[in-house]
């Protein structure tokens, strides 16, 4: 029998999606008894929705003052204390996942399995290396606690209708002042988020600027999507980071993905590799780009753009 | 601050397109250009910006693996830093015992911040500066994309998937990198020569005391299932079509 821990990831109010993905894959393990721990100032709302994810068995919550925001440094050491109870502890591959689970591997003394795609057994895996370009199945020690983080656009969100009992847990953990968090400075945005959406555009450094990068917002408007942009676009300036798609940037799986301007260096096609539709436009016929695409359009964006926006509208 | 310590990982540079042995054995490396990793670059940089604007006095760059990383020390010493160490390694090492050699490194240099890249661009991990902090007891701030020293602490922007946070951290403390911190400057011709003449030293690894953990094994490796190339339009009411054929919209 597997005993799984999630981490749940939130943002104080809501439970993100990438939970729900996390348990998914934690229902793949064979014989798993899943429960998913919640760390916040108040955990009852997020709690709620974490206890009607389908599989899930306990919904377990640790409630202080210093759980409000996610310091990796505060909430490791809680999470370590109740892991021993479990054979394997999951987060999400996002940002907040990648901060905290390598930092709870070692206090459990272990190293950790980054990006799980699949499950081959419980023990194995497998995982991304070079950008995407390599898939490797690794195993990790029998008689050891796995700590694993799961590639969320490698898996579907868990369903809901559950009713998992949710109980109060204390720990006595001393919790480290050193670190402080001053601030998120959020783009404040009625767009789908670009994680979970079914459709995303996306733009590249052909935009030329931020004033010519609202074409894209027009073009995702008219098709109620996302939007993304290439390390180029986001390295000049045109949107915010938080909208970069690639290897260092996000990882999505999108059922339909519009890149336009976007030439397709391998760092970014790792992020979109899993969307289901690929479109490409580009005035460049030979961009790499169209070597993935599932549709492809060769032609001025600033003429396509328009065009296409009022088609769809 | 006295010393900044730096990582520098060697790793097939970045643009190599790597191919997958046949034998399912790993990717090959052999008579591939190998550098620093991108990543561990912007950390050095960013260490040297800090020594020049008067926040610490010296930085160590660090590589840990086989003689051939010395290279990637050297091209670190030309850009800057002062001296290197080489942690000798024969075979493959773990993460948690790499966060390890760093913590037997910062506690006898007595370092004021340990900066490494986010991620190596070969492992694609992002799990040892995290460890470092953890190993260490020192807070981390990871993803950073802006980083100012006051004193006895930094401030630190960091990239999240909801967009740019901020924290302040006592020094010591882990940083580690994102892309979009600074622009790694170039190395000039007198520099290599220069570096030629700093110290670069070889550390076996158990000099350092460190006591690897278990390792996660790689079984086996394989190319990723591609993806095919589908259908040219010629227009916007081309790919309309094509779009809606597809159920898309």
């Amino acid at each position: 029998m597997a005993r799984i821990l999630i981490v749940a990831e939130h943002d104080g109010s809501d439970l993100n999606s990438s939970t729900a993905k996390c348990v998914t894959c934690a229902a793949a393990i064979d014989g798993s008894e899943i429960d998913i721990v919640v760390l916040a100032a108040d955990a009852s709302v997020i709690a709620a929705q974490a206890a009607e994810l389908a599989s899930v068995n306990r919904v377990l919550t640790i409630e202080r003052e210093e759980n409000d925001k996610p310091l990796a440094a505060v909430l490791a050491p809680q999470i370590a204390s109740i892991a021993g109870d479990y054979s394997h502890v999951l987060g999400a591959s996002s940002t907040f996942g990648k901060d905290l689970m390598p930092h709870v591997a070692a206090l459990l003394g272990v190293n950790q399995v980054s990006d799980i795609m699949t499950v081959e057994g419980n023990h194995t895996f497998k995982r991304p290396v070079y950008a995407g370009n390599a898939i490797v199945t690794v195993e990790a020690p029998e008689g050891s606690i796995v700590v694993g983080t799961v590639r969320i656009a490698s898996w579907q969100a868990a369903a809901t209708g559950n009713a998992a009992p949710v109980e109060s847990v204390t720990t006595a953990t001393e919790l480290p002042s050193h670190t402080r968090y001053v601030g998120l400075e959020s783009a404040v945005s009625d767009r789908p988020d670009l994680q979970t959406a079914a459709r995303v555009v996306a733009g590249g450094r052909a935009l030329g600027s931020e004033e010519q990068f609202g074409l894209i917002y027009k073009l995702a408007d008219a098709l109620g999507a996302g939007v993304g942009a290439s390390r180029a676009a986001v390295d000049a300036g045109y949107c915010p980071n938080d909208m970069q798609v690639g290897q260092t940037g996000k990882i999505i799986a999108p059922d339909l993905y519009i890149a336009i301007g976007i030439s397709g260096a391998i760092q970014h096609l790792t992020g979109i590799k899993d969307a289901g539709t690929i479109v490409a436009i580009n005035k460049d016929a030979e961009a790499p780009i169209f070597e993935v695409a599932d549709i492809g359009l060769v032609g001025d964006l600033f003429q396509v753009l328009p065009e296409l926006t009022e088609a769809l509208s | 601050m006295d010393k900044i310590i730096v990582g520098l990982k060697r790793v097939v540079d970045y643009n190599v397109r790597i191919q997958v042995k046949s034998d399912g054995s790993g990717v090959e490396t052999d008579g591939v250009k190998m550098s620093i990793n991108p990543f561990d670059e912007i950390a050095l940089e960013e260490a040297l910006r800090i020594r020049e604007s008067g926040g610490a006095s010296e930085v160590i760059a660090v590589s840990i693996g086989k003689s051939e990383a010395q290279q990637q020390l050297r091209t670190g010493l030309a850009m800057g830093a002062d001296r290197a160490i080489l942690v000798a390694v024969d075979g493959e090492i773990d993460p948690l015992s790499i966060a390890g050699v760093f913590k037997a490194l910062a506690e006898k240099e007595n370092a004021g911040l340990v900066i490494l890249g986010k991620q190596a661009i070969d492992g694609d991990n992002s799990q040892v500066p995290q460890m470092l902090a953890a190993l260490w007891g020192r807070p981390q701030a990871t993803f950073a994309s802006g980083v100012t020293i006051n004193g006895d602490t930094a401030r630190v922007v960091r990239e999240v998937d909801a967009g740019l946070e901020t924290v302040e951290v006592d020094l010591p403390a882990v940083l580690s990198v994102d892309l979009r911190l600074n622009e790694p400057r170039y190395v000039k011709l007198p520099d290599i020569m220069k570096a030629k003449k700093k110290p670069l030293d070889e550390v076996p690894l158990a000099d350092l005391g460190v006591e690897a953990g278990p390792p996660i094994r790689e079984l086996s490796c394989a190319a990723p299932a591609g993806r095919q190339r589908g259908v040219t339009v010629d227009d916007v009411a081309g790919l309309v079509a094509a779009l809606k054929d597809k159920g898309l919209v």
